[in-house]
């Protein structure tokens, strides 16, 4: 009786406030997860950058010129954080959305009519603005240090297209609310795939293509139509956009920044004076 | 108060805001020692929030501003001249540092190693917390925006792209679709993808400076604020219906009319210089517009190869150079265009509107 007693005693010593915290990194459960514990030695510090599938974007040591934040703004990580924040608010949009012309509109009216204190599409439609301008300022910083010479050529034109996938995300991101907004907007932009130069209708050097009399580039079968897959911003428009919003563009997004952040490890780090 | 009220509507004229700023960050750029201060920031952002601050008592300027969507174009228009002024004094600090033979800000860091955790990712999780909470903030103080339901029967005035692409729009007043809407967005892709390649001055590689890369560094942000970011500015609080022109203080009004007075350079030749009709033949029509192209595209890279661009020429080798010149002369196009248009109201070097091709 005394036995269990005592063993009662040093259980719970060990949950008093003081010891509950070893008690939990000591446990078996806790290992497992975190293989190193509290990171109090440089050591440690080291492998836990080596042990965890997130830290190990980056190297264990950096220098220390590139990380100072006069020097990268942190705006190409406040561009992947963006990224994050809208892949995990658009998940949720993706739940009340249907992308059909019956339902497109009044699921986006019902997300603000029918959710109580609801802010993701919010926080999704800013957060959309944000990252458009956050994409441009990380241009910029890059430019302005130089960062695109040798060794980084290539990895700055990985950059330049992410950047055109950004406005791309962001254009059929547009249409979805499906009000006057977005069709107008989608259709004055995509208005501009009528004149590519022998591929629309409208577009300079498409009435040369001909068979006999048959035009072979009309607004039924040129870049436009492509685009929207109709000849006016429609059902199979509104279809289309959405698959490219949330599958499509950002499967490519996520490929290439993958080749991105590898490749700014690659390339020597961040950059700064030889 | 209405005076001034006048003279600002007046001044955000395209020709007139477009030629200022130019002006503007070309002599910030010959003198960026004296521009690039602390004091020059007081002065101009303070102007900024003031110019702000008092112009919301108007009601059209509220109007236009504080609708949902482009309040993050208003954060864009601090946002983007703080980092251009932000980056050029490190380059200014940088500059007077290599002058004095003093190492460069960061160069003193450079060999130095620090371990990532904490140096790095702390930061990093300060900055997301930050964002995190401004997102939120600026989430629940204002809604996202939903107009009426799409109707394609119902078109607005005025039909804007998304506010990203107004400053392609905004070309569409100078340039037909096929070049504003297909060619020179391309041509943009490309060229930002070139840079490096053209770009084979070795200096100033990993470091903030302007004297090593005056050159490289004043045509970008020509091309970025000017040519990219006033023209978003602009296509989104200064065009209203019909893309007329609408200052900030005005009323956009859905009847205002604006003289379409453009005339083609082909007119311009045959009816008012030869006192001829113009000719049916729309190849000899336009034959000077095709000479005025070809010339700007093949004459002027070897003229500029001969006279200022000599030791460019001898750095980079033909193709490089050629490259460049290409590319350089086709974003120039857009002001060289714009000041046609200003000047002689020109609308098309070359018109063959029966083939769509209009330049």
């Amino acid at each position: 009786m005394s036995n269990f007693v005592d063993r009662l005693k040093t259980a719970l010593q060990a949950l008093s406030p003081d010891n509950i915290g070893t008690y939990i990194q000591e446990s078996q459960i806790y290992r497992s997860i975190f293989r190193v514990g509290v990171p109090d030695s440089d050591r440690k510090r080291m492998l836990v950058m080596l042990g965890s599938v997130f830290l190990h974007l980056h190297p264990v040591k950096v220098r220390k010129s590139g990380i100072r934040m006069r020097y990268t703004w942190c705006m190409g990580g406040i561009t992947f954080f963006l990224f994050l924040v809208l892949t995990f608010t658009g998940l949720l949009l993706m739940f009340y959305y249907r992308p059909t012309l019956k339902y497109a509109y009044v699921d986006i009216v019902d997300l603000r009519e029918q959710v109580p204190l609801g802010i993701m599409r919010e926080i999704h439609r800013w957060g959309a603005h944000a990252m458009v301008i956050a994409v441009w300022l990380h241009m910029f910083r890059v430019f302005m240090t130089g960062s695109y010479k040798p060794p980084r050529e290539f990895n700055w034109n990985v950059g330049v297209i992410l950047l055109v996938l950004t406005l791309l995300l962001s254009f059929t991101g547009y249409l979805l609310p499906w009000d006057q907004l977005a069709i107008w907007a989608i259709t004055v932009g995509s208005n501009m795939a009528r004149a590519t130069p022998f591929a629309g209708s409208e577009g300079p050097g498409a009435a040369l293509l001909k068979l006999g009399d048959v035009s072979l580039v009309t607004s039924s079968s040129d870049a436009r139509f492509g685009l929207l897959g109709g000849r006016f911003v429609g059902e199979s428009a509104l279809l289309r956009f959405y698959v490219l919003h949330c599958v499509g563009l950002p499967l490519v997004a996520g490929f290439l920044m993958a080749i991105h952040f590898w490749r700014i490890r690659r390339d020597g780090g961040i950059s700064g004076p030889l | 108060m209405e005076l001034i009220r006048h003279a600002i509507n007046f001044l955000s004229d395209p020709k007139i805001l477009i030629t200022i700023a130019s002006l503007l960050l070309l002599a910030s750029l010959k003198y960026p020692g004296k521009f690039y201060t602390n004091r020059t920031a007081f002065i101009v952002f303070g102007g900024m929030f003031l110019f702000l601050g008092l112009s919301v008592i108007d009601r059209n300027f509220r109007l236009i501003v504080t609708k949902p969507d482009n309040v993050p174009i208003v954060g864009m228009l601090f946002l983007v001249p703080f980092f251009t002024w932000f980056s050029l004094r490190e380059a200014v600090r940088n500059d007077e540092r290599a002058a004095r033979g003093e190492p460069l800000i960061e160069q003193g860091e450079t060999a130095e190693k620090v371990l990532s955790w904490p140096s790095l990712v702390y930061p990093e999780l300060i900055c997301m917390v930050l964002l995190t909470v401004l997102l939120i903030g600026w989430s629940i103080a204002l809604k996202a925006p939903i107009e009426e339901p799409a109707n394609p029967t119902a078109s607005p005035n005025p039909a804007k792209a998304p506010w990203y692409f107004l400053g392609l729009q905004e070309m569409l007043v100078y340039f037909d679709p096929w070049l504003a809407g297909v060619v020179f967005p391309g041509l943009i892709i490309v060229g930002l993808g070139a840079i490096p390649y053209i770009d084979t001055n070795p200096q100033g590689n990993g470091y903030y400076t302007f004297r090593e890369r005056k050159f490289a560094i004043g045509t970008f942000l020509f091309g970025f604020l000017i040519l990219w970011i006033l023209l978003v500015i602009l296509g989104t609080f200064l065009r209203g219906p019909n893309w007329n022109f609408f200052g900030p203080y005005e009323y956009w009004d859905l009847h205002k009319l604006e003289a379409l007075v453009n005339v083609n350079l082909s007119e311009y030749i045959w009816v008012k210089g030869l006192h001829m009709g113009l000719p049916t033949n729309p190849l000899i029509r336009e034959g000077f517009g095709f000479l005025i192209i070809l010339a700007y595209y093949l004459i002027l890279p070897g003229i500029f190869a001969r006279k200022w661009f000599r030791e460019f020429y001898n750095n980079m080798g033909p193709i490089r150079y050629h490259v460049m010149m290409f590319l350089m002369l086709t974003m120039a196009a857009l002001p060289a265009k714009m000041l046609l248009r200003w000047l002689f109201n020109l609308k098309y070097i070359v018109g063959i509107p029966e083939y769509f091709f209009n330049i």
